[in-house]
């Protein structure tokens, strides 16, 4: 039975405030005022699709998930054009290289597009459990309606044989070149075009059909279905399609428009997500929708193995777990929207030699340390003498890895001279609790919120861009837990 | 067992350009400047030098690499130059390398000259140091403020000392420091400040304020020495010998171990002990007259008066604020002004601390003389809190 056997999500911390939005634009646009109400997720500045999406994967492998035999990334900002993006969140995540991966981008619907080929793949014993993640950081011009309605985030589901919570009953995809909008290569940002021709002649005359033929391939009718899994930003968009489909406006579901906006490629799984989170039962049917140069439709039926899943911080975890941002002008610049003075100290060159990173890639993108076989001292980096005075015994010790590992500062600075997006850029000792130490830069914190003792998770994020190849480093930092 | 180096070489001559932000002079010029008073004042031509050893950290925005700066500012007889780089103590490793030329009897003479051209950066503060293709792609992305900052926290956890009252001995460091230099009239920085000056400071890096930070100079400083028969020879009187000189280096326990508590110098604890046993000194806080030590922070100066175990730990506080260590009190610090006033372009620092060591036990310190003093000890401090280079060197008469 194939279907959906676990799932986790990830939102980022920072949740812009659509009024702060509104305020800086109302001079030109009074229409902004009305844009200005509730909450829009927002990358900080060293998150991507990548990071986003590792800690969505991380979240569903610490919900039950298993290691997979492949990995398929869906992102429309893949913030590589040619180095496997999949790759790089399968490394950090030690995933092993006995993995098949897949980048699936260039529509909307790339999230349900690559679950279906997940689902086809495992129904059709190709592989027995695929993780699949979907996750967007999409960039729009300051002052577009885009800039309200987008959000940031990331949801993994991983499909497999067994154990499914979700069952896969059958799907329909219709493909239509519908350009609602559009990127070409190069370009920064989508153009689009009128939004109740969007409506009109896309998501009303190209929805239905697939739902009606993927309703009769199933044999579901329509009123059973319990809940229809839908994003739309535009007005009125999905009421129109349930009531073209026949569909009840009962199974509408929550598009967390209010407290995330929209997140892309991720969101239709997004949304799944959080309606797995808040309850749905067994027995209950659960329509998923992506819209994107036509549109896939999935059925799943809720088994009995929901009462069993184990749930991570998922995407009501990550929605709960939030700091109000009102200051637009940060937006601004953590998404690369302004010019901005950063002074001489950022204009040295960060080249990375890719054969280090090679070399040491499972330390520098996976966190592994190293164990000492004789005397059992956990240490990072894993050199070939341990760092215990009392032992230093020679090439003893085994791969470990600090990702999930716990610890705490020992010391800190917040330190205002050193080139940082996000001033001051705040780094300090990590001990951690099984052993183990190292200095590290800090993440998601504000002045004054850690000390001495504050207790530190580690998360995947961007190290440095280099601004002059476009190549992009990761590593691991702290955040306060 | 090593003998060690007590006695064994004598300081001939030394010279120390004006520090500050010298943008008339290039690292040619500052050479040259310090050099020139160097062997004035040792008496020799610069034909009888055998040996130098050159110290400089900043390369790139210095003289480039490898030693043919100095021999050609100098026009040297084409004698060895060697080129010495270990971060911040540079300057005690041209010293060490002299030092040691001169011991092993391979020279008569040899010189030790640092300098730093810092000022043509562009922009205040140190510039970025180079650290290889590793360490840029996880290490944490600090400043040198903020990588010491972190001192101040692991102390006052360790020792209950309040963020308040820590912050006021900082400042009371730095007035100490500013009163110093303002007698100096080759230091960077000499005016005098107040403890609520250093106090209210725009913020470097948590805790540390401006003022709670050591300029960043232009400057070079010169040492030759020589065996203590020669200098007699050379018609020498009140000659100061080395008496011990250590050098301390991190192996990476502190940064990846977990027994190291970040409040104080590991490395800086080892050279104390190895340079007091070798000077023959048991207790410090007796007999040591006056030291320089690596103030490149107030929080850096704080912590090492306790490494060098001149005040008992987790008590520093307290003598820094009875004034301790100030010009008037049992071992004064920093005289000439420290790191903090008189400036500090890197190569030439450890050989600038040795300096005024050398003119207070040759009486020659003019408004900032002391009286009498017989010890000096100089602490010369490279890398960060959890990764470093100290070096203890200990000079005296006779």
């Amino acid at each position: 039975m194939a279907g959906i056997t676990s799932f986790g999500g990830y939102i980022p911390k920072l949740r812009l405030q659509r009024a702060s939005i509104a305020d800086a634009h109302k001079w030109a646009d009074p229409g902004a005022a009305g844009k200005g109400k509730g909450e829009r997720s927002m990358c900080n500045w060293d998150e991507d699709a990548i990071t986003m999406g590792v800690e969505a994967v991380r979240d569903c492998l610490n919900s039950g998930g298993v290691k997979p035999e492949a990995v398929y990334f869906a992102s429309t900002t893949l913030p590589f054009q040619e180095r496997q993006n999949a790759g790089i969140i399968s490394t950090a995540l030690s995933l092993g290289e006995d993995l098949s991966v897949l980048d699936v981008t260039s529509s909307q619907r790339a999230g349900t597009s690559a679950l279906l080929q997940a689902l086809a793949a495992v129904k059709g014993e190709q592989l027995d459990n695929v993780m699949v993640v979907a996750s967007d950081h999409r960039r729009s011009k300051s002052a577009s309606p885009q800039e309200f309605t987008f959000g940031d985030g990331a949801a993994a589901v991983q499909v497999g044989n067994k154990g499914a919570l979700l069952e896969f009953l059958g799907s329909h995809s219709i493909t239509v070149d519908f350009v609602d909008h559009f990127r070409g290569a190069g370009e920064d940002f989508d153009y689009q075009w009128e939004e109740r021709w969007v409506r009109d002649e896309g998501y009303q005359k190209i929805v239905p059909p697939a739902i009606a033929k993927a309703l009769e391939k199933t044999g579901i009718k329509a009123d059973d279905v319990n809940h229809f899994v839908m994003p739309a930003t535009i007005g009125r968009a999905v009421q129109g399609i349930v009531k073209k489909s026949g569909l009840t406006n009962a199974a509408i579901c929550d598009t967390l428009h209010q407290h995330c906006g929209e997140t892309g490629a991720a969101h239709p799984l997004v949304m799944l997500l959080n309606l797995l989170e808040a309850g749905a039962k067994a027995g209950e049917i659960v329509m998923l929708a992506g819209f994107g140069q036509g549109c896939d439709v999935l059925l799943f039926k809720v088994t009995d193995e929901i009462s069993n899943s184990r749930q991570g911080n998922g995407i009501s975890g990550s929605l709960a777990n939030r700091r109000e941002e009102t200051n637009y002008q940060k937006f601004l610049v953590f998404n690369d929207l302004v010019t901005l003075e950063k002074g001489m100290r950022a204009e040295k060159d960060s080249k990375t030699a890719l054969t280090v990173l090679y070399r040491k890639r499972d330390m520098l993108l996976g966190l592994i340390g190293g164990k000492c076989t004789q005397c059992g001292t956990a240490q990072f980096p894993r050199q070939d003498i341990c760092v215990n005075p009392q032992c230093h015994e020679s090439h003893c010790l085994e791969p470990y890895s600090f990702v999930e590992e716990a610890g705490q500062i020992q010391s800190w600075s917040a330190d205002y001279l050193t080139y940082t997006m996000n001033p001051p850029s705040h780094y300090g000792m990590i001990v951690f609790d099984n052993g183990g130490r190292f200095m590290s830069d800090f993440t998601d914190v504000e002045v004054g919120e850690i000390d001495v003792g504050t207790r530190i998770k580690m998360v995947f994020r961007i190290k440095e861009f280099d601004q002059n190849r476009g190549f992009i480093r990761y590593f691991w930092k702290g955040v306060p837990v | 067992m090593a003998a060690g180096i007590k006695d064994k070489v004598a300081i001939l001559g030394m010279g120390c350009s004006k520090f500050g932000e010298r943008w008339e002079a290039g690292a040619e010029e500052l050479i040259v400047e310090a050099y020139e008073e160097a062997v004035q004042d040792a008496g020799i031509d610069t034909s009888q030098l055998d040996a130098a050893w050159f110290s400089t950290a900043m390369e790139n925005v210095n003289v480039g690499k490898g030693g043919i700066a100095l021999s050609t500012a100098l026009r040297l007889p084409n004698i060895a130059v060697t080129r010495v780089e270990n971060f911040c103590a540079s300057g005690s490793e041209a010293f060490r390398g002299a030092v040691y030329a001169v011991a092993s009897g391979a020279c008569d003479i040899a010189l030790a000259l640092g300098v730093e051209k810092l000022k043509d950066t562009g922009y205040g503060g140190l510039p970025a140091a180079e650290q290889g293709t590793l360490n840029p792609l996880w290490a944490a992305t600090g400043s040198a403020p903020g990588n010491f900052a972190q001192l101040a926290s692991a102390y006052g956890a360790k020792h209950g000392v309040n963020k308040e009252d820590l912050k006021r001995a900082l400042a009371r460091i730095s007035v100490k420091s500013h009163a110093n230099g303002a007698k100096n009239p080759k230091a960077h920085l000499q005016k005098v400040i107040t403890e609520e000056q250093a106090l209210n400071s725009p913020m470097i890096a948590e805790p540390l304020g401006l003022f709670d930070c050591c300029g960043v100079s232009d400057g070079a400083a010169a040492a030759i020495v020589t065996t203590p028969e020669i200098a007699k020879s050379l018609g020498k009187k009140d000659i100061v010998t080395i008496k011990a000189l250590q050098l301390s280096l991190s192996n990476g326990s502190e940064a990846a171990y977990n027994a190291w508590d970040g409040s104080y110098f590991h490395t800086t604890r080892i050279a104390a002990q190895k340079a007091y046993k070798e000077a023959g000194i048991d207790k410090p806080r007796d007999q040591v007259s006056m030291f320089e030590c690596h103030d490149c922070f107030s929080i850096t100066e704080m912590v090492t008066m306790e490494d060098l175990y001149l005040s008992p730990e987790g008590t520093v506080v307290n003598d820094v604020m009875d004034g301790f260590y100030d010009a008037d009190g049992p071992i004064p610090c920093q005289i000439d002004g420290g790191l903090k006033c008189f400036g500090h372009p890197i190569g030439a620092s450890g050989i600038r601390m040795l300096y005024e060591m050398y003119l207070q036990i040759q009486g020659r310190a003019g408004d900032r003389q002391l009286s009498n003093p017989s010890i000096g000890m100089t602490h010369n401090l490279g890398g960060s809190p959890v990764s470093n280079v100290a070096s203890v060197c200990i000079i005296g008469a006779g």
